[in-house]
């Protein structure tokens, strides 16, 4: 393995533990029915949604050769199968890659 | 130790019919192939996977590699992306303490906090007794991770053969699926209204501070829901 490489993904590793860590280390004194708990979970959801959304609108990797239109698109009408579909997480996703692949290609 | 039935439980938790491990499978072949093109070998794709274990940071990794960034500005890069993980362990962990498990558990565990485990563990808690909660959460942790490497491997191994088109189709794949995860979950009023804020605020604040945006958009929206959720209860 090449050190510079070992290095990288050790040090990844670590700066992701770390905000693991402390949470469960933090987390030993708070009760489930606690308002701190809420708010930790209402914060949680919060994150976890602001980083899809950017992820759709301002990607990073791969993504940024699809047009914002594309990635828009695919996003609606995935959502539209989700809904038809009784909220299956299955379908939409299967429906989005193949969606992106022919919109990508023929628009 | 581990309560062998729980964990098998939540092992099996992770390949249901609407299960999470299709999406996890093609992000993660998606990163195998990624891997490649940057020089990793298959050995040092696998241990960043299993070592790493979440995609944002993964992907900055590499963006940070590509770019000659020093090993400090891979690990602040990371850390401020992955600090995401802080809520999500505190939201998660007191659902599952309980006084007669051993604490390493909790920290050995820590390492499986990511989006998809995340979300598995939060609609399933409450079918699980509190004292077993952690045994069925390492066994979502251990088949998630488990779906990860294979996809890694899997991507790796066939990297030559995923044409743009096919990377663009898997990359979507994992934003749709946690946004459809994330909008089932919305069961309650504090819930959707933070999925709700966050979605807005996350690319608004990006405009302005790209570094800092999740967070700030997690903290702002989240405490606006929280204080309108607690404001409708009283």
């Amino acid at each position: 393995m090449s050190a510079n490489i070992v290095y990288a993904i050790l040090v990844t590793s670590l700066a992701t533990f770390l905000s693991r860590f402390l949470g469960a280390l933090t987390s030993e004194g708070i009760k489930e029915t606690s308002k701190l708990f809420k708010w930790f979970n209402c914060l949680a959801y919060a994150t976890l949604a602001a980083l899809i959304a950017r992820t759709i609108i301002f990607p990073a990797g791969v993504l940024v050769d699809a047009s914002y239109y594309s990635r828009s698109i695919v996003v609606f009408l995935s959502l539209f199968v989700f809904f038809i579909s009784k909220k299956n997480f299955v379908y939409p996703t299967i429906f989005s890659a193949i969606c992106m692949a022919i919109i990508n290609n023929y628009i | 130790m581990i309560n062998k039935n729980f964990f098998f439980k939540g092992y099996r938790s992770t390949f249901t019919h609407d299960s999470p491990a299709i999406a996890l499978t093609c992000c993660f072949i998606a990163i195998g192939a990624l891997f490649k093109n940057l020089g990793f070998n298959i050995q040092e794709s696998i241990f960043s996977t299993v070592l790493t274990y979440a995609l944002p940071g993964s992907l900055v990794m590499a963006e940070s590699m590509l770019i000659g960034a020093s090993l400090l500005n891979i690990f602040l890069a990371v850390w401020i992306v992955n600090a995401r993980l802080y809520p999500m362990a505190v939201s998660l962990f007191p659902l599952m303490m309980h006084r007669s498990q051993p604490k390493w558990k909790y920290y050995f565990s820590c390492h499986f906090i990511a989006i998809s485990a995340w979300l598995i563990m939060k609609s399933n808690y409450k079918n699980i007794p509190k004292k077993h909660r952690i045994d069925y959460w390492i066994g979502i942790g251990s088949a998630t991770v488990s779906v990860s490497v294979i996809g890694t491997f899997l991507g790796f191994s066939f990297s030559e053969h995923l044409n743009k088109d096919m990377m663009l189709g898997l990359a979507i794949l994992n934003p749709v699926y946690f946004l459809c995860m994330m909008i089932g979950a919305s069961k309650t009023i504090p819930v959707t209204l933070s999925v709700l804020f966050g979605t807005i605020l996350g690319p608004i604040i990006y405009l302005f501070s790209p570094e800092w945006s999740i967070l700030i958009a997690g903290i702002i929206g989240g405490t606006l829901a929280y204080l309108v959720g607690e404001h409708s209860v009283s």
